[in-house]
């Protein structure tokens, strides 16, 4: 008998919450809103699925969209050898998620990195400065609409003879 | 006998002293790195040259080999070493990252180096063969034997 996904064993247990499920090659993917996000990451961290390892967490811009950023978050389980990616779709008004920083320590920096590349606001984090930029940097570099050409030096520059 | 033979004598003298005996400092921030190691190891030996000593102290250093990407985050640190080193000095630039930003063309990354500090010689290459790198090593000797001599006692026109 094959092994039930566990994105329609998840399906199965939180049919509100749970707004769309998809595989393509043995990437399972769940889509979810931000306010389940908390709940679903601790109900798969304890409960026999252990997904005890959070293997990235990143941000997507997707300009031309309404719910402008999407966080992706890729878990994977010890017990079952099983990868799962949660996907929340973000506004850029609104653009606040709670931190995961409690469940995992490794979401400090990685937080931390996409609050920098992003903006994005994680409430909840300990210590939710920039990470990879300097002080005194404006804006948010990975984001579509920062301009390509545009450097913030520290330093002036010289002026070539 | 006029004062001017002694004068270029005097000159020529301080750059055959100054050009085999470069102290260098390596700036080393990135992959370019190995081709220095490989350089300044037996197999190319940059030691044949003079410039064999490296110094971790910029203020021991004549030479600072800049080998590597500079983040806009590192510039004021690799404007501070230059301004530590002793005079005179000289900047060897190395690899397309150094020179130009190289394939980072972005928000992080220095467009060039001579942005920030005055560079001598460059060394193109993504990264240089050790050949490259030792004839700059050339390059520079001879533009320090050809050039104009500082010294402390030196009459200032």
């Amino acid at each position: 008998m094959e092994k039930k996904k566990i994105t329609e064993i998840l399906k199965e247990k939180f049919p509100e919450e749970i707004k769309e499920i998809s595989a393509l090659l043995g990437d399972e993917t769940v889509i979810i809103e931000r306010e389940f996000l908390q709940d679903l990451c601790v109900y798969l961290m304890k409960t026999p699925h252990s997904f005890t390892m959070l293997l990235d967490l990143t941000c997507v811009d997707y300009i031309r969209d309404e719910m402008r950023f999407e966080m992706v978050y890729h878990l994977f389980s010890l017990a079952s050898n099983d990868r799962l990616r949660i996907k929340i779709r973000l506004s850029e008004k609104d653009l606040r998620i709670d931190s995961l920083t409690p469940l995992w320590k490794n979401a400090n920096w990685l937080e931390r990195e996409v609050y920098d590349m992003f903006g994005v606001h994680f409430e909840g984090h300990p210590y939710l400065v920039r990470l990879f930029m300097y002080d005194g940097f404006e804006g948010h570099p990975l984001r579509k609409d920062y301009p390509l050409r545009k450097r913030q030096p520290i330093i002036p520059m010289r002026r070539k003879e | 006998m006029s004062g001017g033979w002694i004068t270029t004598k005097l000159n020529y003298v301080i750059g055959w002293g100054r050009k085999f005996s470069l102290f260098h400092y390596p700036f080393i921030t990135a992959c370019c790195g190995m081709e220095y190691m490989s350089t300044a190891c037996a197999h190319w030996d940059f030691d044949r040259f003079g410039c064999g000593l490296t110094t971790f102290s910029p203020r021991q250093a004549d030479l600072i080999m800049v080998v590597g990407t500079i983040s806009q985050k590192e510039a004021p640190v690799l404007k501070t070493i230059y301004d530590q080193m002793c005079e005179p000095k000289w900047v060897l630039a190395v690899g397309a990252c150094t020179l130009s930003g190289g394939i980072y063309d972005n928000y992080a990354v220095v467009q060039g180096i001579d942005n920030i500090i005055p560079v001598d010689v460059y060394v193109p290459g993504c990264p240089p063969r050790p050949e490259t790198f030792l004839d700059a090593i050339v390059k520079l000797q001879e533009k320090i034997q050809n050039q104009e001599q500082e010294f402390r006692w030196k009459r200032r026109k």
